[in-house]
């Protein structure tokens, strides 16, 4: 066991000039090009959506803490499950990671002043706003009651709501996504730091590239798709409408053709924010550097060829059924990879826990447990029965709440010394991350008993003998959400009085560290030149076990 | 300045202006153009839905499609394919005059004449789509159809209009670049040290011309052979 | 036992059983490996917890070894799941030989019950036990989706098609019937019961009719509706069942394959019978003549399920115009 000096200059008293007081004014910021400005901006919209999105949630859970529907109406109840649905997918989770923190953190992680189409990356911004105003005017004039799987033919012909706005909305959105994913491909590709290999780069890179990917490739399809909907909606022609020759299974395949790559989008770049939190809080490298890179891809690329285990039971034929089922059980085998592996990085390492690195471990919990009932679902007996149920809510906010939220709010609190200058404070931060894991597991867990009894999703009410569960839920859901009340709070009191951050507070490896909290706006006075290897904690030569 | 930049140099390849997060103009051209790339990938997605939908009602309904496809007017149909493969020539010269002159002029010679055959091409259309208008073979509400299937032949007309709309659409944003393009190229902005927009604005005319010589034989030539 | 602690829902199928054992055995094997990774995060995390600042760790680079290891026994064991689910889902997707068919119409929003002898339900389904039964199922909207949990079976009702889905009931009792596809304001109410009783009740509910909810017409079966229409509607002009006919003949014809006049042969299911009535053009048969007008808008997805049944007690008859048939 080595110990070592930990070269880290002290934080200016007054901050320096960084990228914040370099220049003031509104339009400073609605006209930056800077990539850390705009990856703040994408924070705040994206703040504002959680906190709707939320909102909605708790109207739900309000409503199913008794078995009648005597909150609201049913058709307000099926608008608020379809708005928490869309706004919660495709205006929180699809930019959180990568429009925020990959934005901020990208050019950083590889020596680069900025993104290699910055104006594009504003531009990506604007589209986002101009997206989630269509929907937000859609949702408060009236709202959608689709399912934000806008299945046909009920969202072409049955709806009577505001399908063509958010549909509209979630389309011009869609650009927003592959403009991102565009940017972030040319930048990973064409302006790494000299010395900068692709095995040398940071596994958030990879995970963020891996995503990429799929914004690119899958994106587009939902967006043709959703224009098909509102096409029809508008003229009513029959593509998706059998009552006039079309074929609704046919919706079916293009929407979850994206819509399946969408929910590894979702994870990846969570699971790549866990690769830096591990790594840093035991202070080694990562174990199988490789097979966790690759790994990304991998889950990419047969993310792609999963899609059909939506639709077990909408009528395609068993065939087809048998192929996407054994395909999904494949999809699952690198992210078990991931999960072994940031495992055995913990062995023999050094320990800290901070807040970032309980949501880490939370993370793996979480993750493994949601991963673990996917492969129930990909079960062909057993989906017939849980389909459509609980069981799946539960499974997918297992990934998408315990996995992707939490790695989202590790990495924010691992990276806010250095977007903000300042320290969070750590204890409340820790107990805000328990209480986060604590009301989550409450709120989720009795959703997968639910489903197994038979509790169909989309009820606004339900018999009985569900109740006692869905009670113990909605008290989850409230714990849960002060355990997001909390960061909300204290970052934002960090802001101004927050201890202030050195350069490397953590102590960790990564180009990112080596710049002054917060950093100048060109980054990097003079671009690095990388000549060792990624996660470099100890000197010596690593060992191969 | 880097090894790379400096061969380049040689050749007359000093940058106008460099972009600031770029080290050099060798990385801002290889950039823009691996961009430009990648978005041609994403446009091969949206326009493979609409190709995907096709593929699966041409399958089920092969006789429907068949007839409802010989209603095209496809002598129209192939001037089209003649005028927008002649258009992607143009647009090859204008390319090739920029890499290798800065005679201005004539890049906006063959800008412009891009621009005239892309809009020939429009113009066509515009008269095939009133066709299909009075013969109330437009998809809604009007549509009235007097062959065999009216509900399977509605749906290829659906596919034809949308899929040679979205093509038009992408062809009317691709005349509108031009045009900027060809002023720009008059104000002598293009030369062989700088001609990155022309080349990539090629790729985009080039790539939206390769859509169309999928979209005719899909549309117009389904039974021709008999 | 599960059943009691309200873990499970009542096992009322053959099929429950075959479910529950491959879930429980997937909770066995989640269990298993989520426990050894949380006690493995936890013991190392306390075990290597960082004792002063400037500790540094000695590096491990990883071990192919380990990887491998670690790739293909959860890859084994997915292949064990997979393997055992796809026999129990093809298990769920054939329905015996000897299953009773009945129709049930999905419409925003209730369930519409038809038993071939006649008698209709409305959002409650009577079935005997010990009975393999095979339900076909449409929908006259929206998409739709017939699932009752205690039999562990679901399918989607989905307009403008037949799915269809089997199962056969062991023990008497009531059971939850609910939608599961989302499908407009009431998609929570449309909601009903199974009722499960024993053959000998079932016989005698069958021909009894009264006090039942829904309407319970008189003792016409489905097929003898099915002939009515068939004249009504002048189906036997053209289906004469004679050579010459301008329409082939379709005794015995389902279940055979056809050959169309586009040179491939389909089967003759209900799908196809359905799609020759609302559809003639879609798929001639060979030999004949495009002639046959749609019915589309004159029948109701019931009168579909009538006429189609009747078809099939139609028998073939000895020099009759059939359709050129594959053999």
């Amino acid at each position: 066991m080595e110990t070592a000096e930990r070269i880290d200059p002290p934080a200016r008293a007054d901050g320096g000039t960084n990228y914040l007081n370099v220049n003031y004014g509104v339009r400073s910021w609605l006209l930056t090009v800077d990539h850390k400005r705009i990856g703040l901006l994408y924070l705040g919209s994206i703040t504002v959506m959680f906190a709707l999105g939320g909102f909605f949630a708790l109207l739900i859970r309000l409503e199913l803490l008794t078995p009648a529907g005597d909150l609201v109406g049913p058709d307000t109840y099926n608008k608020l499950f379809t708005m928490h649905g869309i706004i919660m997918v495709f205006f929180f989770l699809i930019p959180s990671i990568p429009a925020t923190l990959g934005n901020f953190l990208i050019p950083m992680m590889i020596g680069a002043r900025d993104m290699a189409f910055p104006k594009l990356n504003l531009a990506s911004w604007y589209i986002f706003i101009v997206g989630a105003l269509f929907t937000l005017w859609a949702v408060f004039t009236g709202g959608v009651d689709t399912g934000w799987t806008f299945y046909t033919p009920y969202s072409t012909v049955g709806s009577h709501t505001k399908v063509i706005p958010v549909a509209v909305g979630v389309f011009i959105n869609g650009f927003s996504s592959i403009l991102t994913g565009l940017n972030f491909i040319v930048t990973i590709h064409r302006m790494r730091a000299p010395g900068l290999t692709w095995m040398r780069l940071p596994l958030f890179i990879w995970a963020l590239y891996a995503t990429s990917i799929i914004f690119i490739l899958g994106t587009p399809v939902i967006a043709i798709t959703l224009a098909l909907v509102g096409v029809e909606r508008a003229f009513h022609i029959g593509i998706f409408d059998p009552a006039l020759g079309g074929d609704p299974v046919l919706f079916q395949h293009l929407f979850w053709f994206y819509s399946h790559p969408a929910v590894y989008i979702m994870i990846l770049p969570s699971m790549g924010v866990v690769s830096e939190l591990i790594t840093c809080f035991s202070r080694k490298a990562p174990f199988g550097y490789t097979f966790i890179a690759i790994s990304s891809l991998a889950i990419a690329f047969l993310g792609f060829l999963v899609w059909g285990h939506h639709m077990f039971v909408a009528g395609m034929s068993p065939y087809a059924g048998l192929i996407f089922s054994f395909l999904s059980f494949a999809v699952a085998i690198p992210s078990a990879v991931k999960v072994f592996n940031w495992t055995a990085t913990l062995y023999k390492g050094a320990i800290a826990f901070k807040a970032p690195m309980i949501y880490a471990l939370g993370f793996i919990g979480l993750f493994t447990i949601g991963g673990l009932t996917g492969l129930f679902l990909a079960s062909l007996g057993l989906d017939v029965h849980v389909h459509d149920t609980y069981f799946v809510v539960a499974h997918f906010h297992y990934i998408m709440v315990g996995g992707a939220l939490m790695g989202y709010l590790g990495g924010i609190h691992f990276w806010w010394p250095k977007i903000t200058g300042r320290m969070y404070p750590e204890s409340l931060a820790r107990i805000a991350a328990l209480i986060v894991f604590l009301g989550f597991n409450l709120t989720f867990f009795p959703q997968f008993i639910l489903g197994y009894l038979g509790m169909p999703r989309r009820y606004h009410s339900y018999p009985d003998e569900f109740q006692v569960l869905n009670v113990m839920s909605t008290a989850g859901a409230s714990i849960l959400g002060i355990g997001y009340l909390l960061p909300f709070c204290y970052l934002l009191w960090s802001l101004r009085y927050g201890e202030r951050a050195s350069s490397n507070p953590w102590g960790a490896t990564g180009l990112e560290w080596q710049t002054p909290s917060p950093p100048p706006t060109e980054n990097f006075p003079v671009t690095p030149i990388v000549d060792v290897p990624p996660y470099h904690y100890s000197e010596e030569e690593a060992v191969l076990v | 300045m880097s090894e790379r930049a400096t061969a380049l140099a040689g050749q007359g390849n000093l940058p106008p202006a460099t972009a600031h997060q770029f080290d050099d103009a060798v990385q801002q051209h290889e950039a823009s153009g691996l961009g430009m790339w990648v978005f041609l990938l994403t446009e091969i997605l949206f326009f493979g839905g609409l190709f995907t939908i096709y593929t699966v009602y041409r399958s089920l309904y092969p006789e429907a499609f068949g007839h409802a496809s010989s209603t095209l007017d496809i002598e129209l149909g192939t001037i089209n394919t003649a005028v927008l493969i002649g258009s992607s020539l143009t647009m090859a010269l204008a390319v090739h005059t920029a890499q290798v002159s800065r005679n201005g002029r004539l890049v906006a010679l063959f800008l412009f004449a891009t621009i005239a055959l892309g809009s020939v091409f429009l113009g066509i259309k515009a008269i095939e789509y009133a066709q299909k208008f009075h013969e109330h073979h437009v998809p809604g509400p009007f549509f009235h159809y007097e062959g065999a299937d009216p509900q399977q032949s509605e749906l290829f007309f659906c596919l034809y209009f949308l899929m040679t709309g979205l093509h038009a659409i992408h062809m009317v944003i691709g005349v509108g670049i031009l045009g900027v393009l060809g002023v720009m190229a008059l104000r002598g902005r293009f030369g062989p040290d700088y001609y990155t927009p022309v080349e990539l604005t090629g790729l985009y005319w080039h790539f939206v011309d390769i859509v169309w010589i999928f979209l005719f034989p899909l549309l117009y030539l389904v039974e021709r052979h008999t | 036992m599960l059943e009691k602690l309200g873990l499970l829902p009542p096992a009322a199928a053959t099929h429950a059983a075959q479910v529950d054992a491959l879930y429980l055995f997937l909770i066995g094997l989640s269990g298993f490996f989520a426990l050894l990774i949380g006690l493995l995060i936890i013991v190392f995390a306390i075990r290597f917890r960082r004792r002063s600042e400037h500790e540094i760790p000695s590096p491990i680079e990883g071990s192919l070894v380990l990887e491998l290891t670690w790739t293909i026994i959860p890859f084994c064991l997915t292949m064990v799941i997979f393997f055992w689910s796809a026999r129990v889902f093809v298990s769920l997707r054939t329905p015996p030989r000897n299953a009773i068919e009945m129709f049930v119409v999905g419409k925003q929003w209730m369930w519409k019950v038809q038993h071939l002898e006649g008698r209709r339900e409305i959002n409650e389904l009577h079935v005997p036990t010990g009975q393999p039964i095979k339900l076909t199922l449409t929908s006259e909207d929206v998409i739709h989706s017939f699932y009752v949990p205690a039999f562990r079976i679901k399918q989607d009702a989905v307009p403008g098609r037949y799915t269809d889905e089997w199962f056969e009931a062991t023990r008497p009792g009531t059971y939850h019937l609910f939608c599961a596809e989302f499908c407009g304001t009431w998609h929570s109410r449309m909601i009903g019961s199974i009722v499960v009783m024993e053959p000998a009740d079932y016989q005698a509910w069958l021909s009894g009719g009264t006090g039942a909810t829904g309407a319970a017409e008189g003792a016409a079966s489905v097929a003898a509706s099915g002939e009515a229409l068939f004249t009504s509607l002048g189906c036997a002009t053209c289906h004469r069942g004679e050579s010459g006919a301008l329409g082939p003949a379709l005794g015995g014809i389902v279940g055979t394959k056809v050959r169309l006049q586009s040179g491939e042969s389909v089967e003759v299911d209900d799908g196809y019978l359905r799609e020759s009535i609302l559809n003639p053009q879609a798929k001639i048969v060979a030999g004949f003549q495009p002639v046959m007008p749609t019915f589309k808008g004159q029948v109701s997805e019931e009168d579909l399920l009538q006429l189609i049944t009747y078809i099939k007690t139609l028998r073939a008859s000895p020099g009759a115009g059939g359709a050129h048939r594959e053999s």
